[in-house]
Order: structure tokens, then sequence, then C-alpha cells
């Protein structure tokens, strides 16, 4: 079991590596893998263009990139277990529409992409979690449905409210407002990566601290408790934490979608069930998608580029399919 | 006397306003193999529910091994007491020594890793229950009869001093159901676990069970030995059915004989000469 843990992280770890280095060395003003090594090894001139955009532009948006891979994978993966739903991802409780609509009221405010609307968009997105949290309290958190329930009318509710917003909006801001919830990347900065993966880092060793738990989860409730799970501690600290690092995520990056969904399913089918090894395969698997997937956002596109969220829908849902039927 | 692993005082329970249980007291001795029967909606799997501390006893006290259930942590419960679902196939394919292992899962450290001697535990589990040749196959691959013996080498895996079965022999052919109930009584004879096991299945009661519990509308109707409990009067006026019961060719147990509709004209005549 533990030498199947390392073998896995080993291999994704060195997965990840990789991409990131594609990330840095891949773009649009010109390739440089000859210019990443000579950079680590402190071999640059310092006044190269190429250089900056790499350790500048590039690294930010690279690292943004692999953190919201591993948060969105981690956290789809949680609250599939968690609610028992194959189809349950990480907005599946309404943290998705309750950011958009504080990052859409930040946009209209004019404040400034950071920290302005990644504080409204993570106020939004905390608000709704501490929604859900009343709406379930009580005997409620138990019942799986109920929950679910909450966070698709809360989404609902959100995005009534969002089309709302965005027909009362005409000018250019209406372009920032869409390219948000689409999912963008480029805005990054090492500064708010940072301060990032301090809140992130956390979250994942707490969520894998209850990996083993969610396994017994899937046994169902009640026998999850004959073998001493306290079912409703455990609930309330996997859907705050999660709630929370997605939230946290999903305020810097806007609403990238797919990757929580899939990424679990696709590691699921290749690596077996079991959540201690498929937590660190998710952080490290769903960065290393997410990466390349900016990349190819980034590098195919022959002017300007698209938004991410179009690469990762694009790959994987063929992927899954492809993979899903080879299973079988 | 036996020291009582579980002790049940004045037990009752509702689901909101509609009572399940009434005023139980009874208790199963340490290494005794305790059946409890009754008509559907009797609330047998309601105090099963109860003593395995999925549901919360508010009316009356349940004590296990003299400490009442509720000061135990689910951990140390679940060192106790061990719980085989009527059939709880996983949705997800873990293979079947993944499934027994986490019947460690109140044994282990806080990340939840297994160390050697676990899987060696695991491993005498599943040579016990006779399912070492299905180690690595996929838990959602197997048969009903194979799937059930999987999680009772779970139970065992769990190291507890009771397990509670829900109707395991529900859905199981002839052949599987006699194993599994064979492997019970094993369990308590070479183990000396306490079995505490709901079941519909009358004649398997009274060829396995040192006692029977009898429910009725939440109440009970009788307890004690096989012989004692399983006679046509008592099942009649439990079941309201048209049944037979007389000694089992095979042992010192009552044989219960269900009678259809057609043959019901024989019933006076052998009941007037055989039985009782």
């Amino acid at each position: 079991m533990i030498k199947r843990l390392l073998l896995v992280s080993f291999l994704l770890l060195s997965l990840l590596i990789l991409s990131i280095f594609l990330g840095l060395s891949m773009g649009s003003s010109g390739n440089g893998a000859n210019a990443v090594f000579k950079s680590l090894f402190g071999m640059y001139e310092a006044d190269s263009m190429l250089h900056t955009i790499i350790w500048r532009i590039r690294l930010p948006r690279v690292l943004l990139a692999a953190l919201v891979g591993a948060t969105l994978s981690l956290g789809g993966l949680v609250f599939q277990a968690l609610l028992k739903n194959p189809l349950a991802e990480p907005y599946i409780l309404g943290i998705s529409g309750g950011s958009a609509i504080g990052a859409i009221i930040g946009i209209l405010a004019g404040l400034s992409r950071f920290p302005g609307v990644t504080f409204t968009a993570f106020l939004g997105s905390i608000a709704t979690l501490l929604l859900i949290l009343v709406m379930s309290t009580g005997q409620s958190i138990l019942k799986k449905d109920s929950l679910l329930l909450s966070g698709v009318m809360v989404n609902a509710f959100c995005s009534a409210i969002i089309m709302f917003l965005i027909s009362m909006t005409q000018d250019s801001r209406l372009h920032n407002i869409i390219f948000w919830l689409m999912g963008d990347l480029s805005t990054a900065d090492l500064k708010q990566v940072g301060i990032l993966s301090l809140t992130l880092f956390p979250c994942f060793l707490i969520l894998f601290r209850y990996s083993h738990t969610m396994n017994l989860l899937l046994m169902g409730n009640e026998m999850a408790q004959t073998m001493g799970v306290n079912i409703k501690k455990v609930t309330t600290i996997l859907l705050v934490t999660t709630s929370f690092m997605v939230s946290s995520t999903v305020s810097h990056c806007g609403l990238l979608g797919f990757v929580g969904l899939v990424m679990p399913h696709l590691l699921r089918i290749i690596l077996g069930p079991d959540h201690r090894i498929l937590v660190p395969a998710c952080i490290l698997g769903g960065g290393a998608y997410m990466v390349v997937c900016d990349l190819l956002s980034r590098v195919l596109p022959q002017h300007g580029e698209m938004p991410a969220g179009v690469i990762t829908a694009m790959i994987g849902a063929p992927l899954f399919i492809y993979l899903l039927k080879r299973s079988k | 006397m036996m020291k009582k692993s579980v002790d049940i005082t004045n037990l009752s329970f509702a689901y909101r306003n509609n009572p399940v249980l009434n005023n139980l007291s009874f208790s199963v001795s340490e290494g005794e193999f305790f059946i409890i029967i009754g008509p559907n909606g009797s609330g047998k799997t309601t105090l099963m529910k109860l003593i395995s501390g999925i549901l919360k006893t508010k009316m009356g006290e349940l004590k296990v091994f003299n400490q009442p259930l509720k000061e135990y942590t689910r951990k140390e419960l679940a060192k106790i007491i061990a719980l085989v679902p009527q059939m709880a196939a996983p949705d997800f394919p873990f293979t079947v020594t993944e499934l027994v292992l986490m019947g460690r899962s109140p044994h282990l450290n806080v990340l939840g890793l297994e160390q050697e001697k676990d899987l060696e535990i695991a491993q005498n589990a599943m040579a016990f229950t006779e399912v070492e040749h299905l180690a690595h196959r996929k838990i959602d691959q197997l048969s009903g009869g194979e799937c059930q013996r999987v999680f009772i080498a779970r139970a065992i895996c769990q190291e507890p001093k009771i397990i509670l079965l829900d109707e395991p022999t529900a859905s199981l052919d002839l052949a599987h159901q006699v194993k599994v109930m064979d492997l019970m009584e094993k369990l308590k004879n070479e183990m000396g676990f306490t079995i505490i096991m709901v079941s519909h299945d009358v004649n398997l009661a009274a060829m396995y069970s040192d006692r029977i519990l009898m429910l009725k509308a939440g109440e009970i109707v009788n307890i004690g030995k096989p012989d004692k409990i399983l006679t046509l009067q008592i099942l009649k006026e439990t079941y309201g059915c048209r049944l037979l019961v007389d000694e089992s060719p095979v042992g010192r147990f009552p044989r219960i004989t269900l009678v259809p509709e057609k043959h019901q004209y024989k019933l006076g005549k052998i009941e007037s000469t055989k039985i009782e």
C-alpha cells in the first residue's frame, strides 16, 4: 500500500514537473527550453527579454494552473465520495454561483483584478458556503440528497442573478465578466500564487488525513459508522475544507469547469478506488493536466489565446469516454 | 452466570411520532448465538441499528459489556461491535483484500495506512471464511454468496467481540445459506464471538440459535430456546398464517412447514394426529 502510494506519487510528480517545464519553455514569444535550463543554472543574460517572460509571466501562470488543477480535481474527488454521486464536481454546492456574483459585482464596481475582484469573489463563495451549512444543519446534513439539492437550487438562483447582472451590463466590462466566467489564468502574479499556495497546502494535508475515511464512506454512512467513523464530524470537515479550498482558487482564476468532474473519474479508472492513492494523484495529476491544457490554450491559436476551459473539456471528454469504454 | 455482552432495559424507540419499539428488556450472554425473528415491520432492523449505535438510544438503557453504549466513542465501539449488512456491494471496485482490510480501520493510525500485521489479520480472516482465492478479485464481480463471505471476513478483521448480522442469508441459495450459518457457528465456537442476527428464516433460526427473540409490532412476544419459541401456537399468533411444526428429522429442534392454501384441508387432519 505504502509502496504503491509512493510509486504513484513519484510518477505523477515527474509528470507534473515535466509539464511545468514544458509550460515554462513554450509560448507565443518563442520556445525556450534552452533558456529555461540556462536560467535554472544561473547562466542567463540579465537583460534577456525571454528570461523576463519566462519568470515574470509564464512561471506564475504555470504555477497557478497547477494549483487550480490540483484543487479542482481534489474538490471533485471529495464531493463525489461525500455525496456518493458520480456527477458531483467542486461547484456542485453552489460555490461557483456565489463567487461569480461576487466577481461580477467587483468587476462592475470597477475594482482591480487582484486583490479587488479576487476578494469579492471569495466573499461571494464563502457566503454561499455559509448558506449551505445553515440550510443543512441538524439531521439533514447526513442525507446526501438534501445537500445536493440545496446546492443545485443555490446554483440555479445564482445563475438567475448572474444573467440579470450581465443583461444590465453593456460596456467593455462585459468582456471581463465573460472571461471570468470561462476561467482565466492570464492575470497571475507571483505574490498571488504564493498567497494561494499558503491557503491550499493545509487543505491538501487535511484531506489526505481523511482519505481512508472517504474509502469507508463509499460503503454507505451506516457501515462507515460501525467501522468507527463519526459521520457528522467528518462530513462537516470535508465539506468546509473542500469548499474553502475551491473558493480560494476560483476567486483567483474564475470558473474553470470540467477538470473537477473528469479528473477524479479518469484517475479512478486508472488507479482504482482507494482514496489514499487518489488524493495525492488528483493533486499531482490534476495539476499536470491543467498545466498542459493551459499551455495548449496559449500555443494553439495563431492570434491571442483561448480560455483554458475550452481545452480541458476538448481533451478531457473524449479521453474519458475512451477510458470508460476500455475499462468495461 | 455468563457475562452479558448486550444488556437492554426498558428500551423504546420512535421515528418522530411513529413508535417502533416498545419497552424491550432482554440481555445477550457472551458467546451466545442469538437470533431475532418476527414479521415485517416488527422493529427487528431498528433494534439492530440501536445495538450497532447507528441510531441513538433515547428512551431506556442499552449497555454493551456493562457500559452504556452512548459512553463509547465510535472508534471504541467499532472495536467491540462489527456489522455485516444485508447485501452491500459497494459501487466502487475495491478488491476483496482492500475491502476486508477496511475492517482494520478502527485499529489504524491517523493516516489510515495498514501495516504488515493488519494484512496478516486480513489474510487469516479471509482464510477463515474461505475467500482467500478471491483475494485479488474485484468485489463487484463476486456472486452473492461470495460477497457475503467477504463481508463476514471484513467483520472478523475488525476484531470485535460481537458480530451483528442483518438477514445475511436473505438473498442466498440453499448451499450458501448453510455455509454462512455454519461459518457463524464456527465463529462462535472457535473464536468466542457473540453472534446477534436478524433473520426471517425460522428454520435456520431453529437449527442454529442458542436463543431466539420473537418480536411483533415492537414488543417482545417471547424469548428463549428454539423449541420454546417456535411452537405452533406462538408462530400462528405472531405470523397469522397456516403452518405445521414438528421435530426435525436431523436433530432436536423444531421444523416449520408452510401450508399453501390448496392443501389447507389437510391441516386439520395432520394437526389432530401428528402435532404435539
